[in-house]
């Protein structure tokens, strides 16, 4: 059989790892805002001879506009991006002509306000804490059968936590890097996360519930074991299935989609992993009282008792 | 074969042949202009742009000021109009664009977001012919402080739409105390003469005044139930705090671009006839009857946006919901299917192993999806209060997706495998999965 609880300590360390990471990188290079919440610069193109719209946004991608919204008014173009200044504008739409071999024929520019108000997103975390508080209470009433019912719905949250920290880091470095950029899809995308974590823990939760029922061992660390074990065929399955639809998304899927189905796809994998190798293990932890020891476990500290 | 499977056999047929009848054929009944409702970002609307007359405003405020709380009062009457997730931003100095996702009357929400809203009152006087003439200005008062004071829509507390005694529709209105206060001087000061009632700077009525009215009253005229709601609505957003003028109309394609949201479609496709692959080839003959009840699921969720389109709007959260809601609808038909391997394993019947299966996994799909309910509700409610709009469409729609979930893999995955274990169409236990 296979042992998770038992190396507990080194999923422990690489959660711990990526998500000093995640908080780090939040902390220093915070998450790149898109047009959605900053505003920037609006512009009505007409091109002559007409020129097809994944063209055209793949050439603002190409000239360093990645983020350009390109929306069709029949035959104009009408295009929001990143603020820029008039000489910006002049050689962008330089570019633009030469590399579609196409003229500009029509123009018009404007600054424009952000479309979603700065606290959309900081309400939405709002109302998520608070639905994080509620979805607590009603795990611990659900395991109220159990010993201490409100670690379950404890540490369901905190692999909550750890699932939504991972997305925002992994963004947040991205955008450092890779000059990648949140728009309200990122919040929508977040919420599915936070959706999806919590239904694979409870699942996982469940199956050392009934196994504690059945009392099959003494030590809770077995218990804890051979559920995951139980559920194992389950959890890969439920997550494989749901990574057929995201991945094709993420392949095949349009070019505007892509930043949302990027975080549906980190998230999945963060919650399938949190749900086997972070929950359990806690609660594991949390009942051994081993607090003490995930210090002393770290690789070039002492060896644990 | 039991009385109640045979009943929850035919019931499930019901639905689903009401739920393909709704929607077929697939392109003028489902997509057509009676079809889904879909959102600016996956299918376009209008876009207006309207010019502000910042001459006009008070002089207490800074232009930039006074086009914030435009956009927030023109934000709060596109919101009461039932529009799902509009996009508002302000261009230049002291324009306004507007996106709304395609609706019906679009000039009914051009006048709805463009009309400033004032309301006002204003007193008679004889002009030089001694003909009786309504004043140029709002009627005034003097306020709680002494100090002489508009009495404009700025002081109601609430306005609502209500019939009168012919059913004609009517707004009723109700004064805050300052405007009470106001409100009483002006009517004890014009008893038993003409008080017009003026909206947007025309006289909507002139109702003689019969009492001395402090904190209430109504406004009658020749209105339409339509122009009843729409006053109301912009009585309860506050006046605009200048006039607007509509300088430019035009249809625009989805903000998530045509050719983009065409592509991600194709692929979903491609990634569900994956799934319903991986589900029929790991699973075999539960996982045939499990790509069934997925497909009534998608065609029943569809159904559902199709028939409440009036209140539903599909949008990108939406579809992030519709893909987290079928993952579960998935996750609970593997949930019983593994417990049903188990169960054979273990040397049980098909029959009894199929009830356990269901049984077993029963905690586990109901605990997660009702954590998952409440989660929603309070998105729901708090996406509302907090003007998070698509925080709610999300929450919504992974409601009723949740809820048909449960509803697949509980009623329509069991009746259909109890039919097949209990009229012994297929016995072998390897079409179930398991190795014998």
């Amino acid at each position: 059989m296979i042992d998770f609880v038992g190396k507990k300590k080194w999923f422990f360390l690489l959660s711990a790892l990526v998500i000093i990471i995640a908080i780090t990188s939040l902390a220093a290079f915070k998450l790149r805002p898109g047009v959605d919440f900053t505003g920037g610069t609006s512009m009505t193109l007409r091109f002559t001879p007409q020129v097809e719209q994944e063209q055209l946004r793949q050439e603002f991608t190409n000239l360093g506009h990645p983020e350009a919204i390109v929306q069709m008014s029949g035959g104009d173009f009408l295009v929001r991006l990143k603020e820029i200044s008039p000489q910006e504008r002049e050689s962008l739409t330089e570019g633009l002509e030469t590399s579609l071999g196409s003229e500009i024929i029509a123009r018009d520019y404007n600054t424009i306000s952000a479309s979603i108000a700065a606290n959309t997103a900081r309400n939405a975390g709002i109302a998520v804490m608070i639905a994080a508080v509620a979805m607590l209470f009603y795990i611990a009433w659900a395991f109220r059968r159990m010993p201490k019912p409100f670690r379950w719905g404890a540490c369901a949250i905190i692999a909550l936590v750890h699932d939504v920290l991972i997305v925002m880091g992994i963004f947040s470095i991205l955008g450092r890097m890779a000059n990648v950029e949140v728009s309200a899809m990122f919040i929508t995308g977040l919420l599915a996360v936070v959706g999806y974590s919590i239904n694979n823990t409870v699942v996982a939760f469940d199956r050392i519930r009934e196994n504690m029922v059945k009392g099959i061992n003494s030590d809770f660390a077995v218990t804890v074991n051979s559920s995951l074990l139980e559920t194992l065929a389950r959890s890969l399955n439920t997550s494989l299935t749901t990574l057929c639809v995201i991945l094709a998304l993420f392949l095949f899927g349009g070019s505007t989609i892509h930043l949302f189905v990027a975080v549906l796809l980190v998230g999945l994998l963060s919650g399938t992993y949190s749900s086997l190798f972070i929950a359990g293990p806690l609660m594991v932890t949390w009942e051994k009282g081993e607090w003490g020891q995930l210090f002393s476990w770290v690789p070039f500290g002492k060896k644990p008792v | 074969m039991t009385r109640k499977n045979f009943s929850l056999l035919i019931f499930i047929l019901i639905l689903f042949g009401f739920a393909l009848w709704s929607i077929v054929p697939f392109n003028t009944k489902l997509l057509g202009p009676d079809g889904l409702r879909l959102g600016l970002d996956l299918k376009g609307g209008s876009q207006l742009l309207y010019e502000a007359d910042l001459s006009k405003k008070s002089s207490s405020i800074t232009d930039e000021e006074a086009m914030a709380a435009v956009i927030m009062k023109i934000q709060r009457r596109v919101n009461e109009y039932g529009v799902a997730e509009p996009m508002i931003q302000k261009e230049g100095t002291d324009r306004i664009l507007v996106q709304l996702p395609g609706i019906k009357d679009i000039s009914r929400a051009i006048n709805l977001i463009g009309e400033t809203g004032m309301l006002y009152f204003a007193e008679q006087e004889f002009d030089e012919d001694g003909n009786p003439v309504f004043k140029d200005e709002p009627a005034k008062a003097i306020n709680k402080d002494g100090n002489e004071e508009e009495l404009t829509g700025k002081y109601l507390k609430r306005a609502w739409q209500d019939l009168g005694a012919y059913n004609e529709p009517l707004v009723r209105f109700e004064w805050d105390s300052e405007g009470a206060h106001l409100f009483e001087q002006i009517t004890e000061r014009n008893l038993h003469k003409q008080l017009a009632i003026l909206v947007d700077e025309k006289v909507i009525s002139a109702p003689v005044v019969q009492a001395i009215i402090s904190d209430s009253g109504q406004i009658t005229g020749s209105f339409t139930l339509d122009e009843v709601e729409d006053l109301v609505t912009q009585l309860n957003s506050g006046a605009l705090d200048v006039p607007l003028a509509l300088i430019d109309q035009r249809d625009v394609d989805a903000t998530l671009g045509a050719d983009s949201v065409r592509k991600s479609i194709l692929a979903a496709e491609i990634g569900l006839i994956l799934l319903l692959l991986f589900m029929f080839l790991y699973y075999r003959l539960p996982g045939l009857v499990a790509c069934v009840s997925l497909g009534i699921y998608g065609i029943v969720l569809l159904a559902i946006f199709k028939l409440f389109h009036a209140n539903l709007t599909l949008t990108l959260p939406g579809i992030a919901a519709a893909i987290l809601s079928l993952g579960m609808a998935v996750d609970a038909n593997i949930l019983i299917f593994e417990r049903v391997k188990e169960e054979l394993r273990d040397g049980r019947t098909l029959g009894a192993a199929v009830e356990a299966g269901f049984n077993r996994a029963w905690p586990a799909i109901r605990d997660s999806n009702i954590t998952t309910f409440i989660a929603c509700i309070i998105l729901f409610w708090l996406g509302g209060t907090f003007g998070a709009f698509m925080v709610r469409g999300f929450a919504l729609t992974l409601f009723i997706g949740v809820a048909l979930s449960m509803f697949t893999a509980i009623v329509v995955t069991r009746t259909f495998l109890r039919f097949i274990v209990n009229t012994r169409l297929v016995v072998n236990p390897t079409a179930y999965g398991v190795k014998t």
